[in-house]
């Protein structure tokens, strides 16, 4: 809406909503980038940095429930406004559950850099993660600008995610059969590999919820899935 | 053999009301209408559900107070206002030849901003309108007509025992719960509403909104709000008016969460005044 409000302090507080939803976005996909990159380069000292970092991160939510809840009983936001407040205590939630996969991430990187690599799993995953890195990117910039079709593209693109995600679970699968002492580390990186998967869920939801923040209806259609990792088999011999 | 008929059509009525669309008490055609060569309502058309709220909302001047003295005629005695279109009343048109203004003015009752009780007895207030129209035959019919309006306005309890004082005495709300019980006492159909709370304090007001929740199991109201809250609290249907154009209507719960017009989106989000 271009015009603005009667009281211009309500105006404010909407522009404070938007302006913490930003910094935590950013944040996240910062921490998600950290954690895949401290995993990839076996970094320590990143993936401390990382586990430390989100800290912020939940801070910055707990701000935004109660600023929502000071809003909401004072200023009784309508239509639009109403949904923006709304979502905007959604997304934060999305966006700080995104910073304790993260974090896991970051943990078990810890633990995986004592052991021997395996395989190529690891560059694998870094390819998943830089596809939600860009759809986080994405989404945060059509909830800062509006923009239906920006988060529409972002919900059809987490069935990428999901075929990336089972692929790397055969994978994964097949290194643990190839030789019994890579299942410790191979056990880890199915975490680490859903972790990052469920990322892009909720990086969906946020995407949903921007849809409804901008139309006024949550979208009907189905969104394309592929995650077939919960009915994977693999065959022996 | 009237009486038969009409048993018949209400029995349909409520057949209706049974399925998806709920029938319409009162239904406005096309109306426009001028103060002098000044026109305050253009084109309006709008269907107002029996046994529902619908909340008229809009800025100052828009209309809507204009509108609902339409429902009842009560701008025929406003010089130089003149009323087109069509309106009608369980599908008779309230502007046709011959129609009584009084007996229209009884099943469409009236409650306005600021209390208005006369200078009468608490007992009186109420019995003045069944008396002129003839309700009641004896003391007794009277007293039950009284009794059961100061009841269903929620107001029985708080006069019981002091019936002969004067209706100026009591405290606002109170007074705008006996107009309410006023305006109930002549078994009016559709009772209208112009700000009903805007000059009582809140918990006044909440009792008030309380009881229109009740009323409209056996009314049909339609009532002019500045206060958007109030309108989504105690409404089912919102018509939103500005500058006499009837923008949107439809649902509360829609217009005030996702609004199809941006003038509707602009008023209700504060933006517009």
């Amino acid at each position: 809406m271009e015009n603005d409000h009667i009281v211009s302090s309500f105006d404010d507080d909407l522009s404070r909503l938007d302006s913490i939803i930003a910094e935590m976005g950013g944040l996240a996909e910062r921490q998600l980038a950290d954690a895949v990159d401290a995993l990839t380069r076996r970094d320590v000292a990143l993936a401390e940095q990382v586990i430390e970092a989100d800290e912020r991160i939940d801070q910055l939510e707990e701000e935004i429930d109660n600023f929502t809840i000071q809003v909401l009983a004072l200023r009784q936001p309508m239509a639009d406004d109403l949904r923006a407040v709304v979502v905007a205590l959604k997304i934060a939630s999305n966006l700080e559950r995104i910073g304790d996969y993260a974090k896991n991430v970051a943990k078990r990187t810890l633990t995986l850099s004592h052991m021997e690599p395996v395989g190529n799993a690891t560059s694998t995953i870094q390819r998943m993660a830089r596809q939600v890195q860009s759809m986080i990117k994405n989404v945060l910039d059509s909830y800062g600008g509006h923009d239906l079709a920006k988060a529409d593209d972002v919900r059809m693109r987490d069935e990428e995610v999901d075929l990336m995600h089972t692929s790397l679970f055969r994978e994964l699968l097949t290194y643990m059969l190839e030789d019994p002492r890579n299942i410790t580390a191979c056990t880890h990186l199915l975490f680490v590999a859903k972790n990052v998967e469920r990322v892009g869920d909720h990086v969906t939801s946020i995407a949903e919820n921007v849809h409804f923040l901008i139309s006024g209806e949550m979208p009907t259609d189905e969104r394309p899935k592929s995650d077939l990792s919960s009915q994977t088999v693999l065959e022996e011999g | 053999m009237e009486l038969a008929i009409h048993t018949e059509v209400s029995d349909k009525a409520r057949v209706d009301g049974a399925s998806s669309s709920a029938p319409h008490k009162v239904t406005a055609q096309a109306v426009d209408v001028y103060y002098g060569d000044k026109q305050a309502l253009k084109n309006i058309n709008l269907d107002i559900p029996s046994n529902m709220v619908t909340a008229l909302i809009g800025p100052s001047g828009c209309g809507k107070s204009t509108f609902l003295r339409c429902l009842n005629r009560m701008n025929d005695v406003v010089d130089g206002c003149r009323v087109a279109g069509q309106i009608k009343l369980d599908g008779e048109d309230i502007y046709a030849r011959g129609v009584d203004v009084v007996h229209l003015r009884a099943r469409v009752g009236m409650v306005f901003q600021k209390p208005n009780p006369f200078p009468k007895s608490i007992y009186d207030n109420i019995a003045y309108g069944p008396k002129i129209h003839g309700l009641a035959r004896t003391r007794a019919g009277m007293d039950e007509i009284v009794m059961t309006s100061l009841e269903r306005a929620g107001l029985l309890d708080e006069v019981r025992d002091r019936m002969d004082a004067p209706g100026t005495g009591l405290s606002g709300g109170q007074q705008q719960r006996l107009c309410i019980a006023r305006a109930i006492a002549v078994q009016p159909e559709v009772i209208l509403m112009d700000e009903p709370c805007s000059a009582l304090d809140p918990i006044a007001t909440a009792k008030i909104e309380e009881l229109i929740d009740e009323l409209k199991q056996n009314y049909t109201i339609v009532m002019v709000t500045h206060s958007m809250q109030q309108a989504a609290r105690v409404s089912q249907k919102t018509a939103f008016f500005h500058l006499g154009d009837l923008v949107e209507h439809g649902d509360t719960t829609e217009i005030f969460t996702n609004p199809k017009d941006e003038r509707t989106q602009a008023y209700v989000t504060g933006r517009i005044g």
